[in-house]
């Protein structure tokens, strides 16, 4: 059941080798056909979703006003650009993907009310969209009760699966327990303060890091969490320095992330000396750009994708985006994640040979992608993605140095046993 | 609660949380000073006074990136100029919006907190659009960065002081226009009687458009300042609004040693009671706090306090 999708980076590939050439070639012969050949809407279409012979029409839905429009912004960019190398490919089934773009504005009732205007009145075929876990979880109940399927980019605390959701970032088990490893072996961590912004992902994180670091036999010294939007960090610094953990764990988010790390800078904790050594999994290179490089120089980050990854894919996927985007732009987990879903919804249509969302959804386990910018991807039963999990280092110019990835694929576990 | 630490350890904690303390005190006092004046003396409830400094922090960005490319060799003392811009910035913001906005409501103290928050919404947006969503990292001169040793465990951060400084030259600086310069009587002189004021040949439009533009002015000037400490972006003035109105209305509106008494205590209390309990917990506390004593002091209190 492997299913390959094509990507723009086979094409480029071409020219140098033989054998991608000949990919290449069967592959544009695949257009050739499809754009004359489109299946009948009536086949590919039993549901009466909005596809016509030559488009089908998906939802965007994300924040582009309020708080969380600062984190929402690259995934909406990550999305409209997938669908344009999509488009300029030929499309999917023959059919040009046109979107419907609706403003959640960082309000979980409005994003209920747009994800039912996007599935009732406009009948789109898929959503790509939301990024706050309060968000998803106010949708939810509509992508099910009219069954619709949403493409869910942000990493994110597990305990969750549903039918109408691909899940494109990690569960909290892939994002953490490689970390905490690489920690302990690498650098010799025996105690952990663990941080985080109080609400539900960063304490669910941090207990399934509390248990690992325990079944681990170390220990962890201190457990704490600050209101969202705290901007007041010298009570906790003092902690820190009182109880000398070898690795402070931090999942600290939005505007208090910039608080955090000027404030800890400016108490003398140089990251750099690893003294203690910060570990963090809410700092994408995004993040970095408001926080500023100098003051978050050496610390980690573990996620499975960083803008610096050396790869042929990524290198093509961050030309694209800063081709369209502008030159100065930045590319974080998160935006990377968001890319992935309309190229995931475009192999699983074209496996399923049609848009309906049952099929598609019976399609999706097993799809890959092979040039995806983190490498190699694949859906597990469960519908989230397994990927490896990286760690990276901060340096003053915002970019992570990858200092290492997992050997193997890291299988998403929402539901981790023992861990909850 | 303390037989976890030693003897030597706890002098350790309570120099620096008294510390830590006096740093959250000087922020409160900074952020509040300026609604202190539009709220306590002209009794404007300003729900914009987060996006005057946050006006005050794009300011100091873009002269930040100013000095950076066109003169390096400045750029150590550019964050005292950036500091003297965002107040001018942020006053004639102040003062326009005075002018088209506020002059006509100040007969209807409840309907500013509706026309403030509107302007604060769009301020937000203005923001976005200008300078993109996404929150600008300042670059900050070095001699501002790091922190002074005392001893193993205290060190002392250098913002932290600065912001202190900073504070103490502005509170003084507004003890001495409100209550020993000419303009201040005059300002008191309008809050206490408007129709009097005016007998007397004081330009009462005037005197409420410089004091509404001198509060917006000390809130760019702390703004500026913050951007040392926390983030800059379109919606970071709402991360302060609430700490600001708390430290007022707790204080007393009206007067201006009642916002830095009341700022001292619930920035000792705050952080106080975050080394001992977590963050959240310390914060519920204080707010508990804040409430049980203003049910038995509700002088405090959104009085309202029309002007005749």
């Amino acid at each position: 059941m492997r299913f390959i999708p094509t990507l723009p980076t086979a094409a480029r590939a071409s020219r140098r080798k033989f054998i991608c050439w000949l990919a290449s070639f069967s592959a544009s012969i695949l257009f050739t056909s499809s754009s004359f050949a489109a299946p009948a809407t009536s086949e590919v279409n039993t549901t009466g979703l909005a596809v016509t012979d030559d488009t089908v029409t998906v939802g965007i839905l994300h924040s582009v006003t309020g708080t969380m429009a600062i984190s929402e912004t690259g995934s909406v960019q990550a999305e409209k650009l997938a669908i344009k190398q999509i488009n300029d490919m030929g499309g999917v089934l023959g059919r040009k993907i046109e979107y419907i773009q609706e403003d959640g504005a960082s309000d979980w009732p409005t994003f209920a009310e747009k994800a039912k205007k996007l599935l009732v009145n406009d009948k789109v075929a898929s959503v790509f969209g939301c990024w706050t876990s309060a968000s998803r979880k106010a949708v939810l109940p509509v992508f099910e009760q009219y069954n619709g399927m949403l493409y869910y980019p942000t990493f994110y605390e597990g305990l969750e699966q549903s039918p109408n959701v691909i899940y494109t970032g990690q569960e909290a088990t892939q994002q953490i327990l490689a970390g905490i490893d690489w920690v302990v072996e690498e650098k010799g961590a025996k105690s952990f303060y663990l941080l985080g912004s109080d609400y539900i992902w960063p304490r669910t994180s941090n207990k399934i890091a509390r248990k690992h670091i325990e079944k681990l036999g170390l220990k962890v010294v201190g457990e704490e969490y600050y209101p969202l939007g705290h901007t007041q960090f010298n009570s906790v610094i003092n902690k820190i320095k009182l109880r000398k953990p070898d690795v402070i764990y931090a999942i600290v988010v939005g505007g208090s992330n910039v608080a955090f790390y000027k404030q800890l800078k400016a108490a003398g904790i140089d990251m750099t000396k690893e003294k203690p050594l910060l570990l963090t999994i809410s700092v994408t290179e995004d993040e970095i750009r408001g926080i500023g490089g100098e003051n978050i120089e050496g610390a980690y980050a573990a996620m499975k994708y960083f803008q610096s990854l050396d790869n042929e894919n990524n290198k093509s996927f961050v030309k694209a985006f800063k081709e369209m985007w502008g030159e100065d732009i930045v590319v974080g987990d998160v935006t990377q994640a968001a890319y992935l879903g309309p190229w995931l919804w475009k192999a699983a249509v074209e496996k399923a040979g049609s848009f309906d969302i049952d099929k598609v959804r019976a399609a999706s386990p097993g799809i890959e992608l092979t040039t995806a910018p983190e490498g190699y991807v694949r859906i597990h039963e469960n519908h989230h993605l397994w990927s490896k999990t990286r760690i990276g280092r901060a340096k003053t110019d915002g970019q992570y140095e990858v200092v290492y990835e997992t050997e193997e694929l890291m299988e998403p576990d929402p539901f981790p046993k023992g861990y909850q | 609660m303390f037989s976890d630490y030693t003897s030597t350890e706890l002098v350790s904690i309570f120099a620096m949380q008294g510390f830590a303390g006096l740093i959250l005190f000087s922020v409160f006092v900074l952020m509040a000073l300026g609604l202190a004046i539009i709220f306590g003396q002209m009794g404007v409830i300003n729900m914009a006074h987060g996006e005057f400094m946050i006006l005050g922090a794009y300011v100091t960005y873009l002269l930040s990136n100013l000095f950076e490319t066109h003169m390096p060799a400045l750029f150590s003392i550019y964050f005292f100029v950036a500091m003297i811009v965002a107040f001018f910035a942020a006053g004639a913001l102040g003062a326009l919006v005075e002018w088209g906005l506020i002059r006509h409501l100040y007969r209807r103290p409840l309907d500013t907190l509706l026309a403030t928050w509107g302007l604060s919404l769009i301020l937000q947006q203005t923001y976005r659009t200008v300078f993109g969503a996404r929150e600008v990292g300042v670059s900050l001169p070095d001699w501002l960065m790091g922190s002074i040793p005392l001893t193993d465990i205290i060190e002392i951060p250098i913002n932290g002081l600065f912001v202190m400084g900073l504070t103490l030259t502005i509170a003084v600086s507004v003890y001495f226009l409100m209550f020993k310069s000419r303009w201040g009587g005059q300002v008191r002189a309008v809050v206490q009687n408007r129709p009097m004021a005016g007998a007397v040949g004081i330009n009462t439009e005037k005197t409420d458009r410089i004091t509404f533009a001198l509060g917006c002015g000390i809130a760019g000037v702390a703004g500026s300042a913050f951007t040392m400490i926390g983030s800059t972006g379109p919606s970071s003035g709402q991360l302060y609004i609430v700490d600001t109105f708390l430290v007022v209305v707790f204080g007393g509106a009206q007067s201006l040693l009642g916002t830095i008494a009341s700022a001292f205590t619930i920035s000792q209390a705050q952080s106080t009671m975050e080394f001992f309990l977590s963050g959240s917990m310390a914060k519920v506390l204080t707010l508990l706090t804040v409430v049980g004593i203003l049910m038995l002091r509700p002088q405090g209190l959104f009085a309202l306090k029309i002007r005749h």
